[in-house]
């Protein structure tokens, strides 16, 4: 039976792993490939790393940190953060990510969708999707945190899958860093509606909130950061407890 | 020597890493000669069917395959790369390498496709599965990526089974020819495990 995946997730600047709270106030968490390492051992089924600056310097230290990660981790990860073109994305891979995740520059260009799906397969293109409640609607936000769109993110996240996206990362700015328990209204609204699996993030803060996003939210796959990069949880500890629970999970 | 196939877009690294763990002698090559020097081959995959058998055959790489596999040089196809040894896939609607008679077929749409993440294999316990699963418990879970899967017409060689909607083929093994749908490089420990058994049963 396909499990439910638990998934640590690196925000990066620089090099670095860093963790914000709803997209601010960043703290240290440590060296990118040590940490990937760490959570391979503890059992983590993928990674997921995010370049939250996306800078053409911290390009380059990006795929420095893919390299050296594909060398040394024997899972899945993927990478995001400032893939604007099929170009971008054909050098993630090449550096030895398994998927990589388009955010902003998709929903400027939602081509590079279909363009980056024709050519490395729709496996490998993951929308990342970051949704802030505005009013009575899940709006799209872009730019890291920093552009409300004004679209709704239930219709951005089934055009994407139209054209052709193989996940959703579905990251809620409300709960994220907050430590409350993931957005399951959000999380439930976008399953309901699209048939691709999708990653819950946002808002991990005690081992129910991964039941509960996997039971009631639907969600194929869980990511968390500060819980694990700050030792509060071990992947093992969420494991054993979903599998104590009826939940599917790789021991 | 393994002769891992460089087709253009697939994901190389991740087998060429494990290879390298491995300590596995190995060169990546779009080279004929190459190609039929080495004592093995692997076909990784990532991307559509109908993409990767544009490719193979601008790169005149399907005859070679074809011909080098028919004289019994070992081949693992991974993923796509096994879907390729079929006779045709429905993605693209594509005519295959034929090395394995059958047809690759879509998921039934009541599951997400594709399917990503790690799922059971429950292998087949023949004399030959056994070589290859070795200090591999039955049903231990590998990682999946597709959205596409074989359906021999020759059951016998189905040695593993997946269960996703119905249960599928994610291993078939005929001679001298290896399919497995997962990713064995990217499915920790298990997989190493998996790939150092594939590369000692071709030797």
């Amino acid at each position: 039976m396909l499990t439910k995946r638990i998934i640590p997730c690196l925000d990066m600047t620089e090099g670095k792993v860093v963790k914000g709270i709803q997209f601010v106030n960043f703290r240290d968490a440590g060296d990118p490939v040590e940490l990937a390492k760490k959570y391979d051992d503890q059992g983590a089924d993928e990674l997921v790393f995010l370049d939250i600056t996306a800078t053409i310097d911290n390009r380059n230290i990006l795929l420095d940190v893919v390299k050296r990660t594909a060398k040394e981790v024997t899972i899945p990860f993927t990478v995001g953060g400032g893939i604007l073109t099929k170009k971008d994305m054909q050098l993630v891979l090449r550096a030895g990510a398994d998927k990589v995740g388009v955010n902003t520059g998709a929903f400027k260009r939602p081509a590079l969708i279909s363009e980056c799906a024709q050519s490395f397969g729709t496996q490998c293109v993951v929308l990342s999707l970051d949704v802030k409640r505005i009013g009575n609607q899940w709006n799209v936000i872009i730019d890291g945190g920093r552009t409300d769109t004004g679209i709704s993110a239930i219709e951005w996240a089934q055009r994407a899958v139209k054209l052709g996206v193989g996940e959703i990362l579905l990251t809620s700015i409300d709960t994220d860093g907050m430590k409350k328990g993931f957005d399951i209204e959000l999380t439930k609204a976008v399953t309901q509606v699209v048939n691709i699996p999708v990653i819950a993030s946002g808002g991990a803060g005690k081992l129910e909130d991964f039941k509960d996003i996997f039971i009631e939210g639907k969600a194929d796959a869980a990511l968390a950061a500060s819980l694990f990069h700050f030792g509060e949880l071990t992947i093992n500890d969420v494991k054993k407890y979903l599998r104590n629970n009826n939940i599917s999970v790789r021991l | 020597m393994i002769a891992i196939i460089d087709y253009g877009i697939n994901n190389l690294e991740s087998v060429k890493n494990a290879l390298d763990k491995l300590g596995t002698t190995f060169i990546v090559t779009s080279d004929v000669a190459t190609i039929q020097s080495a004592d093995a081959l692997i076909l990784p995959g990532l991307g559509s069917a109908s993409e990767g058998m544009k490719n193979l055959k601008k790169l005149n790489l399907d005859k070679v395959i074809i011909s080098e596999v028919k004289n019994d040089k070992p081949i693992l196809g991974i993923c796509l790369g096994m879907q390729l040894l079929m006779s045709d896939s429905e993605e693209g609607d594509v005519d295959c390498l034929n090395l394995i008679k059958g047809t690759v077929t879509k998921f039934n749409s009541t599951n997400k496709i594709p399917q990503i993440g790690w799922n059971s294999i429950s292998f087949n316990d023949d004399t030959n599965v056994q070589r290859l699963t070795e200090g591999i418990s039955n049903n231990s879970y590998f990682y999946f990526v597709h959205s596409y899967y074989c359906q021999p017409n020759d059951t016998n060689i189905v040695k593993g089974i997946t269960p996703y909607g119905q249960d599928y083929c994610s291993l078939f093994v005929k001679e001298n020819i290896v399919g497995v749908q997962f990713h064995p490089e990217k499915s920790g420990k298990v997989g190493f495990q998996l790939l150092k058994n594939i590369i000692n049963y071709f030797n």
